[in-house]
């Protein structure tokens, strides 16, 4: 695997960023977003916590579930010339996840019973993976959509990333169990065909944890039950549009010890779980420029305590560099991508509209021009 | 920041990659340097704090054990499983508790219910900080520093007794919960510190987490906040019109760039200092090199830095 983002990107109607948090993650789907969009493609990023300056950059203040339209005229005046569209949305787990049951719910009172279950609606955001499945659903719902060429998902960012691949497994896997069941079964009868152990087990169970939270928990349950054949058909359909042809997944990650780690587990999931791999993006590199410098010519002109200082600075640098390169060959040997899309340590923030365009300068370089442009960026 | 450890319990919050199992493990270095029987709790199976502490991950299958690492320094590793089988093995007779802990269905309960991991991690994190030990045999400890999990700023490690004891009403989950949660709550028995960057989202990560903590159930403040990472102030007004001036060598960029970051640094920090009051903010200087790759007499270092 090789090549421009453009490329990698070519006829991909999904594109999944994944990667351990605090990597730039959403910033690196934003910019992909605007880039596409720029060269003509209807485009949605979906993002789950943007900084708060990011989402006034793109004008999206609000949480919400469906897309907003970011304004062409916000990026013309920094040079981007947006000639398809770009959408952006700012998901909100907890609301989507409510949308999703009342969409699934057989009835009202049955939409009822869980929004307002007291389990639902204080942990509800805590039920495994939940708002990985969210995400997941979210991007199913707006692929079905029709209204864009192109959605880029910015993934939440979980510690683990076996949470979002499994999501949908997880959380139908648990409904369709045996404990859930039980737990839903009428009493007597139903205790006796399933055996006395596990009659006991309930009865320990409510000594343990307190009659009401049993109770609170089987209600909880046994209303979640009933839009089981919803979200099994959605998460069939999920697994289904992840494992597509047509959809992506970019590993973005930065040269630091954890994410690289984090990006090498992500990659070996993503294999045992046949999903496509497009690519690999580095943020926050130092480039490292092979030439040592040469003392004096690089501080001509300066005082010497001036000259010295700067050198020192140049030295860490460089020592910074060194570490980067070494953890970009050990990701490109684990990851088995020889030529990752490489962003530079910007110096600027890259949390407004200029550090988006700076981004993405370096994401759609093409050729030549991503070389020389690190090589600019280069110590 | 001294006065945090003579509380029984500190917990280290923030998100992944700020370097909070190293500032955990500082102070729990500097801790046990001062004569307190210290141990270092971490939930995650990553063994980040062992590398910051400098000692080998614990062998498969004894991750939930307290290892004396010397000199009053330990550390554990929980996990909910293993604290669910001790919690279980201890509230109910030998029959019944094996029982449970050998039904898959029950596991299968336990994983699914909302909250219930969280409240058995911190549920033994809180056994840890007692007075008199529940586990037969143990010793107390002076301090328990928790390195909180990264996912949702470690909050929910520490409002999930509130919620359960709230939601269960009795029985003993209700009277457990209600203890720790009375435990986490109070700011003279457990004190958090955020550990953050002096950048953009880990800031605003930092202030969501003082609203988080503000908040019901648990009515909390930050002990302290810990910002990682803070670059020098090494270019000052007339050496930056001379770089400024200067022809763009590669040391001149390495210069500019650096007091640009540096300049950033001081902006995010400065308006973290506005945001948080009177909450004292400690700063680590920048390492150049991996931060995980620091030896324990580094870490050490950190944690006189911090206590100082």
């Amino acid at each position: 695997m090789s090549g421009d983002l453009l490329d990698r990107l070519a006829e991909k109607r999904v594109v999944i960023c994944a990667g351990s948090g605090g990597v730039g993650k959403t910033t690196t789907s934003a910019a992909i977003a605007m880039g596409l969009a720029a060269r003509g493609a209807r485009v949605c990023v979906v993002t789950i916590d943007p900084a708060r300056r990011l989402a006034d950059a793109l004008g999206i203040e609000q949480l919400g579930s469906v897309p907003h339209r970011v304004d062409a005229g916000r990026l013309a005046g920094h040079g981007i010339t947006t000639n398809g569209q770009l959408w952006a949305m700012m998901l909100d787990p907890k609301r989507t996840f409510d949308e999703l049951i009342e969409g699934l719910a057989p009835d009202a009172a049955t939409r009822d019973e869980i929004l307002d279950n007291r389990i639902y609606r204080e942990l509800s955001g805590a039920v495994a993976g939940s708002q990985e499945f969210t995400a997941v659903a979210k991007l199913y719902d707006l692929e079905r959509s029709g209204r864009f060429d192109v959605i880029v998902l910015d993934t939440p960012p979980s510690r683990n990333a076996l949470d979002f691949l499994d999501a949908p497994d997880r959380l139908t896997g648990f409904l369709e169990g045996r404990a859930l069941r039980v737990l839903l079964a009428p009493s007597g009868l139903a205790a006796r065909v399933v055996g006395r152990g596990t009659a006991v087990i309930f009865s320990v169970l409510g000594r343990l944890t307190g009659v009401d939270l049993m109770s609170d928990l089987k209600v909880f349950f046994a209303a979640l039950s009933t839009v089981l054949d919803g979200f099994r058909e959605r998460a069939t359909a999920v697994k289904a549009l992840l494992a597509d042809d047509a959809t992506t997944f970019l590993i973005v990650t930065s040269p630091e010890r954890e994410p690289v780690a984090e990006a090498i587990f992500f990659r070996d999931k993503l294999r045992e779980a046949r999903m496509p791999f497009g690519g690999l993006v580095v943020n926050r590199v130092h480039p490292l420029a092979d030439e040592e410098p040469d003392a004096d010519g690089e501080v001509d002109g300066l005082d010497a305590p001036l000259a010295r200082k700067a050198l020192r600075t140049l030295a860490e640098l460089r020592a910074l560099a060194a570490r980067d390169a070494a953890a970009i060959d050990r990701l490109r040997r684990a990851v088995g991508d020889d030529d990752p899309v490489i962003v530079p340590h910007l110096a600027g923030d890259v949390h407004d509209v200029d550090g988006l365009v700076a981004i993405h300068r370096h994401l759609f370089a093409v050729g030549d021009e991503r070389a020389r442009l690190l090589s600019e960026a280069a110590f | 920041m001294r006065d945090l450890l003579s509380k029984p319990l500190v917990v280290v919050t923030g998100k992944g990659g700020v370097g909070k199992s190293t500032v955990a493990a500082a102070l729990g270095m500097a801790a046990a340097s001062r004569g307190l029987r210290t141990i270092v709790a971490e939930v995650s199976a990553r063994d980040d704090v062992s590398r910051a502490l400098a000692t080998d991950a614990p062998a498969p299958g004894t991750t939930f054990v307290e290892r004396d690492l010397g000199d009053g320094l330990h550390h554990i590793s929980i996990d909910p499983e293993s604290a669910l089988e001790e919690y279980v093995r201890d509230q109910l007779p030998r029959g019944v508790s094996d029982l449970l802990t050998s039904s898959r269905m029950f596991a299968y309960l336990v994983a699914a219910t909302p909250g219930l991991r969280e409240l058995l991690t911190v549920g033994k994190v809180w056994e840890l900080a007692q007075p008199d030990r529940r586990t037969p045999g143990a010793h107390p400890y002076d301090l328990v520093v928790l390195d909180a999990p990264a996912t949702g700023h470690g909050v929910g490690v520490l409002t999930a007794p509130g919620t359960f004891a709230d939601a269960a009403r009795m029985g003993p989950v209700a009277r457990q919960g209600g203890k720790i949660h009375a435990m986490l709550a109070d700011p003279e028995r457990t004190a958090i510190v955020a550990v953050s960057r002096a950048e953009e989202m880990p800031v605003n990560e930092t202030l969501t987490l003082r609203d988080a903590l503000a908040d019901d159930p648990l009515r909390q403040r930050l002990a302290a906040v810990v910002v990682n990472g803070v670059l020098p102030n090494r270019f000052r007004g007339a050496e930056l019109r001379a770089l400024e001036a200067a022809p763009p060598s590669r040391a001149v960029r390495a210069a500019r760039t650096e007091a640009a970051r540096a300049r950033a640094h001081r902006s995010q920090l400065a308006r973290l200092r506005r945001s948080v009051g009177d909450v004292p903010v400690r700063t680590l200087p920048f390492v150049f090199g991996d931060a995980g790759d620091l030896d324990g007499a580094a870490v050490a270092r950190l944690g006189e830095e911090l206590v100082r």
